[in-house]
């Protein structure tokens, strides 16, 4: 036996951890709508069983805009099928994830250029014409 | 003393954009157990931060506290020794031995008097000090020697902790804990047989970004990961909840990831954070495994009875009271629940 796919044991991924995060996010959207007011759920404090976070993943489905960046390793921005509501992981450089998080947000605030970095790059640039 | 740079500054001296830099503040964030609010206040104090230095003294263990540490995932542990933390002694990872070794450990207290951080895995033997020595001193003459000058000091692992295996009845040693030693210096206990990798470095990174130590629990453990009993955070709870349980450990509820209380989890009794940070990056952890939990991080959890005896016979002598128990767990993690929020309206007030 060589991987964890071949124990003929299986069991079934119905724990009913999915559901209360789905109400969260329904509720997220209501203040983001009314109040302007984002969101960001972190998924490694929840409970979650075998085969639950995939379910949840599956269940937001895909959305318009894929965004990734290359920062302290890899991490993907994605939009759900739910227009608001974010999946967004982080990679660290041996690219193993280390964050998981659901932003409800328009858009997610490591998506927008930073100051400093356009303060750094201005520089850059502004190197050429010395 | 010489210069330490900022954390801040090591990043930009490695061409790390802002945006990589909030990336490493929204992974920290959850390693801390912090809501996301809580990100800007970390960003702020993280690029100000200057890397402590770190004594690690090793007694009656195992080397498996190391090993859990070596293999953290978040941030990976070369990452933390050379970018967040300053490893000036640690007999297992360090490459000098003997005097050398000795003298390194006294050039970090001296350099860094007052400002160190000690890490200690393994209990300390009182009966017979020569139980345990390293380079001819005795375990106690070394913790109390080490810890004069420090900031703090980290109890890794049960046996640091709470005294542990060598600790376990009759105790042939007379090993103590950290804490039992240490009266005059801050102690954290970041217990577990081993404690979670994640836990550990998230102590050392919480020093790093706040300068102090974390808030703690009436056994000196961090609330954020000793808040909530492994039962509270256990994805199999819905199923103690009605009433659904594995009787053996080949039945058909066992197969169908049922409660695991009748096959002695001591879940309900045992705070850690195993059910949600999990172990192997995340991958499981015993009761997803089909193992009742253990206890692990719990004081003399090697004294309490048998591993397989549910708790409610364990102190009532009859099965017949699991149902009572189940009913009363309820209102228990309600309580629990509450204070978990109340814990991160605190938080968010703060930030």
């Amino acid at each position: 036996m060589n991987s964890v796919d071949e124990i003929p044991v299986r069991v079934k991924a119905a724990y009913g951890n999915v559901r209360p995060v789905l109400v969260e996010i329904l509720h997220a959207l209501d203040r983001l709508l009314d109040d302007g007011i984002p969101t960001t759920i972190d998924l490694a404090s929840l409970p979650f069983g075998p085969g639950e976070l995939d379910h949840l993943e599956e269940t937001l489905g895909q959305g318009e805009l894929v965004a990734q960046l290359d920062a302290l390793g890899n991490s993907r921005i994605r939009e759900t099928a739910y227009p608001g509501v974010w999946w967004i992981e982080h990679r660290n450089v041996n690219d193993e994830v280390v964050g998981r998080y659901l932003e409800v947000t328009r858009l997610p605030e490591i998506l927008c250029s930073q100051d400093a970095d356009i303060g750094a790059g201005r520089a850059r640039l502004g190197e050429m014409f010395e | 003393m010489k210069y330490t740079p900022t954390v801040g500054e090591i990043l930009q001296a490695k061409g790390v954009s802002r945006r990589g830099f909030l990336k490493y503040c929204a992974t920290t964030a959850s390693l801390l157990a912090l809501p996301p609010s809580m990100i800007p206040r970390i960003a702020a104090a993280i690029e100000n931060a200057r890397r402590p230095s770190v004594i690690w003294l090793s007694f009656q263990e195992c080397t498996g506290c190391t090993e859990s540490l070596t293999r953290s995932a978040s941030p990976t542990v070369e990452g933390l020794i050379f970018d967040a933390i300053s490893l000036d002694y640690h007999h297992t990872l360090q490459a000098a031995a003997g005097d050398q070794a000795e003298a390194a450990r006294h050039a970090a207290m001296e350099e860094n008097d007052g400002n160190y951080l000690v890490l200690v895995d393994g209990s300390i033997p009182l009966a017979n000090p020569g139980y345990s020595t390293i380079a001819g001193i005795s375990n106690v003459d070394m913790l109390m020697d080490t810890v004069k000058g420090a900031a703090a000091v980290v109890a890794i692992g049960s046996c640091a902790a709470f005294g542990g295996l060598p600790g376990a009845r009759p105790n042939p040693t007379g090993a103590v804990s950290v804490q039992e030693l240490v009266k005059d210096k801050p102690v954290v206990n970041v217990p577990g047989c081993p404690p979670i990798p994640m836990v550990m470095t998230a102590v050392l990174t919480q020093f790093l970004t706040f300068g102090q130590i974390p808030d703690l629990d009436k056994h000196g453990r961090p609330l954020a990961f000793f808040g909530n009993t492994i039962h509270d955070r256990c994805y199999r709870r819905p199923f103690y909840e009605q009433g659904k349980f594995a009787e053996t450990f080949d039945d058909e509820g066992a197969k169908a990831g049922w409660c695991l209380y009748k096959l002695g989890c001591k879940g309900p009794t045992t705070y850690n954070a195993c059910a949600t940070v999990k172990w192997n990056q995340g991958t499981s952890f015993p009761i997803q495994s089909g193992h009742p939990c253990l206890g692990c991080s719990e004081p003399r959890f090697w004294d309490k009875g048998g591993f397989y005896q549910p708790l409610s016979t364990g102190h009532f002598g009859s099965g017949a009271t699991v149902a009572g128990a189940a009913a009363a767990g309820v209102a228990l993690g309600a309580v629990a629940a509450a204070a978990g929020r109340a814990r991160k309206n605190k938080y968010t007030k703060e930030a």
